[in-house]
Order: structure tokens, then sequence, then C-alpha cells
């Protein structure tokens, strides 16, 4: 059975009691008590999603400013940690990077947005995992140059709105989050709300994330869940989500043993990065874009119904090759779905391999991710 | 017949010398959405407390244990098509087992219903 039970000392968002109203069911996740699902379940949350719009509290994550003295200067000090393309940053564009170890680890993956607003010239807006905020923070200050500062923002919530009819939803609210592409930013009102919308999220899906004053999040909520397209989704369905989206979840997928070219994130170190470096760790990433990795993330069907989790090795014939970092059931797939590093020998696509499952060899392949494709506005 | 209830959330219900062995609601209400049933083989003898199976949710494995001792004489082959059986009818066509009871004595160390609807208030 889980446990259930959240104890005093967990950090609550600025959403908690909303999610209590709803009776969610609220579990302990990185430090936060945050629901895993509500009345409906995690099935009928995530088909939800894939075929309406799903609303997810996501204030655990970190929010911050890094703050310089022009865009030039901040790109340029995150640059020395991160393996992105940041000075390449048109206003109101994003960016998915990594921060690495100075051995190519992943310390934690990040998303970077380059404000559209020329008023905020010189700042950075980073949105980090709740889980590794702390190290975050921790390593850049350590890091960064004297004249780049870091500033938590600690008094905003953090929301996203994901599914095919999120834009129908955001449209009555806010026109101006609707005319964004995917992986852009505005700065908006929504309701008379001042917030941060990006076209962006973690489901696979077409939607938004706005990062709004905390005090006002309960209302915005509300504002969401009035609409009849609209549904509260916990981080259950978050989690088969973005794994039928082939999305890396980190802790489990990646870590600071796992490079981006092993974990199949190559696209988003960009082309005058990979030819210059400067970024820590590059030797290894240098090294594995030109001979290879030796063992790469890949996607893995199990050919019965058994889900195969993390922690489940993957064989070839006698040999065990890899092992699986996240796996499950796809509720949009209608079967296990699975993820994990395999030696790159055996990595190709439709590769037979075996899993072992409690002690049983459950058949398998290697499959091409995403397991669902990708809704993103182009 | 008798319906007994283990503190795991077991329960079987006894015919004879044949106990049929499932979930409770409890306990299908806590793991949620149930994605994957393992059942053990025909004939397979088991003792209290061993594991008869394995339920999966979306999330977890979760072992079901022997509430008593015998030999599995039947298994649900219905739930391998629509595991989704296990949340609807956890206490009716979403059984998992039919065992032979070897000692049927073993049934009095179970709770009854309404013993097991006090501890569940207890846990929860």
């Amino acid at each position: 059975m889980t446990d259930d039970t959240s104890s005093s000392d967990l950090l609550k968002t600025p959403l908690h009691d909303r999610h209590v109203a709803l009776d969610g069911r609220m579990v302990p996740f990185a430090g936060y008590a945050m629901p895993v699902q509500y009345a409906r379940g995690i099935i009928a949350e995530h088909k939800w999603t894939r075929e309406n719009a799903g609303l997810f509290d996501v204030s655990h994550m970190g929010q911050a400013w890094l703050v310089g003295s022009d865009f030039a200067a901040t790109a340029a000090a995150l640059e020395t940690l991160v393996p992105g393309d940041i000075a390449g940053l048109k206003p109101g564009a994003i960016r998915y990077t990594q921060f690495l170890t100075d051995e190519g680890g992943i310390i934690d993956d990040l998303m970077v947005t380059r404000p559209a607003d020329p008023a905020l010239d010189g700042r950075l807006f980073l949105i980090v995992n709740a889980s590794r905020k702390d190290v975050d923070y921790a390593h850049m200050r350590a890091r960064l140059p004297g004249t780049v500062t870091l500033e938590p923002i600690e008094d905003r919530a953090l929301m996203a709105l994901q599914g095919p009819k999120a834009e129908g939803v955001m449209a009555r609210h806010c026109g101006a989050a609707v005319d964004l592409a995917f992986m852009a930013a505005c700065d908006a009102t929504l309701d008379g709300i001042p917030c941060h919308i990006s076209r962006s999220g973690y489901t696979g899906e077409d939607g938004f994330e706005i990062s709004v004053p905390a005090d006002k999040a309960g209302a915005m909520w509300d504002t969401f869940l009035a609409a009849s397209e609209v549904e509260p989704i916990g981080l259950g369905a978050r989690d088969t989500l973005r794994l039928e989206a082939g999305l890396c979840l980190y802790g489990h997928d990646i870590d600071e043993t796992t490079s981006p070219v092993e974990a199949a994130l190559t696209w988003s170190i960009g082309k005058r990065r990979r030819a210059e470096g400067g970024f820590p760790g590059y030797e290894r990433i240098r090294r594995e874009l030109a001979d290879g990795p030796s063992r790469r993330r890949v996607g893995v069907r199990p050919d019965g119904r058994a889900p195969a989790r993390e922690g489940t090795e993957i064989a070839v014939g006698d040999a065990t090759v890899g092992k699986i970092t996240s796996g499950g059931f796809g509720p949009s797939v209608g079967g296990p779905v699975a993820m994990g590093y395999i030696e790159t020998a055996h990595a190709a696509v439709d590769t037979e391999v075996v899993l072992t499952v409690r002690g049983r060899a459950e058949a398998a392949r290697v499959a091409a991710m995403p397991f669902v494709p990708h809704r993103y506005k182009r | 017949m008798s319906m007994h209830f283990t503190k795991d959330h077991e329960w079987i219900s006894v015919e004879g010398d044949v106990g049929t062995i499932g979930i409770t609601d409890y306990a299908q209400e806590q793991l949620g959405d149930v994605v994957f049933v393992e059942l053990p083989e025909v004939g397979k003898t088991v003792a209290i407390g061993e594991e008869a199976g394995v339920v999966e949710s979306v999330k977890a494995a979760s072992e079901i244990y022997a509430p008593v001792s015998g030999e599995v004489v039947e298994v649900n082959q219905a739930l391998a098509d629509e595991p989704a059986k296990v949340n609807e009818a956890p206490e009716g066509a979403g059984w998992f087992v039919k065992i032979k009871l070897s000692d049927t004595s073993q049934l009095d160390a179970l709770m009854d219903a309404d013993a097991y609807k006090a501890y569940v208030a207890s846990v929860s």
C-alpha cells in the first residue's frame, strides 16, 4: 500500500488549500505536500489532459532571476555553467538546457527565458527542478562572477495548463498568450493579474506555464477550473504524460552520472557551443559527440502487459546491457512503456531485449520515443 | 459462506474448504488505477503470508499475500485482459485466486467484516 501520510514539516504551495478542497491525495514530493491525484484517478486525469486541458500546480519548482548588467553579460555568465546556446536567445525565447558537473554529468535540467520586455535586459528567468533547487542555487552562487547575481523568486506560484483545449481556454482570458509559439514567453495580464506566460510544458501537449504572484494564484486557479474543458491534474498523471512524451525526469532518467549526449539531449547543445566549448564537462561531451557515447537513453516497449519499473535490468542474450530508469503504464498507449540506458551496440530501434521483472524474463524491444507524438504549437 | 480479512487488506471468502481471495475496496482505493495483475500457477502451494500474486497500479507494484495456506486451484484469468475489474468490483468480479485450504482453523486468526472496518478506520 502507498503511504499517504504527509508530515507537518512539508512545505505547502500557495494552492495547497485548493488541492485539499478538491480531495487531492497529498503526498510528500521534493519536500512539498503535493497532489498525486484527485478523485478521478491518474488514468482519467492523463486522458483528460491529452483530449481537453489539464491544470497542474507546479509551484514547487524553483523560479529565479539571474541578473547582470546587460543581456550579453548575463548570458555569457550562464554559458559558463550550461551547454545551451543562451547568447543566441531572442527576446521572449526559451531554451531547455542543463547545469553540468566538471565531468559532464547533469546537475539539473532547466528552462531559461530571455524576457521580451527591453526594460528587463540583463535578466534571465530560470525554472529549475524542486528537488534540485538548493543544489542549483549553491552551484550558481559558487561559480557565477560577482557581477551577476541570483535572485530566487519566493513570492510567485507556477501553474501549467496543458492539452489541446488549453489554447481555447487561454484565449478567453489572455489574447497575448495565444499568439505565442512553442518555447516563447511574454509578460501579460490575465483577467487583470500580471503574470509571466510561456508556451511550454512537460506533457508533450500544447500548453502554457503561468508564473503568477502567490496571492493571486488561487483566483487564477479557480478561473481556469471554472472552464468546462479544464480539470485539475496531479503529479501521477504528470509523470505518465511526460514518460509517454519521452521527456526525462531528474533523479531518474538523468543525474550526475549521465551526460546530455548519453541522455539523448544532444539537440539541446547549440552548434556554436559544440564547437567552442567553454562549459563544464566539455571534454567528455566533445568526445561523446565525436565517438558516440558508450550507452544511450532509449525507449523500451515490453511485448507483454507487465510494466517494467525503474531499476529493471535490460539484457540481450545472457548479458546485462542496461537498466530501466522510468517505466510504467502509459494510459494513452494502453500498455507498458519505459525508458532506460542501454549499451550503444544494442540501442537501435526494434532491437529485441529481455527485461527481468520480478525474476521473470519478459520480452521487450527498443522503441522510438516519444511513445505519443508531441503536439507542440510550432 | 464466511468472509475474512487481513491487515494487508486482502479478503477471503470460504465455501467448504475453498477460499476465494482478493483485495478490499479500501485497498483498491489506496492503490488507484490497477493496470496489471500477476497471478500464480494453478497447482502452486502457498503458505500463510507468502506471495500469491502481484497487483500493479499506475504508480507501483504491490504483493498480494496468501491469508491462509493451501493449493491454488483457480486463478481469475479475466484480470489479464481487464485488470480494472479490481477497481470496479474488488470484492466480486475482481477476485484473484481460489485456494484449497490446508487448515481451515487458520481462518480464526483473521478479522471479520466488523473488525476489519474498525481496523481500516484506525489506519486511515
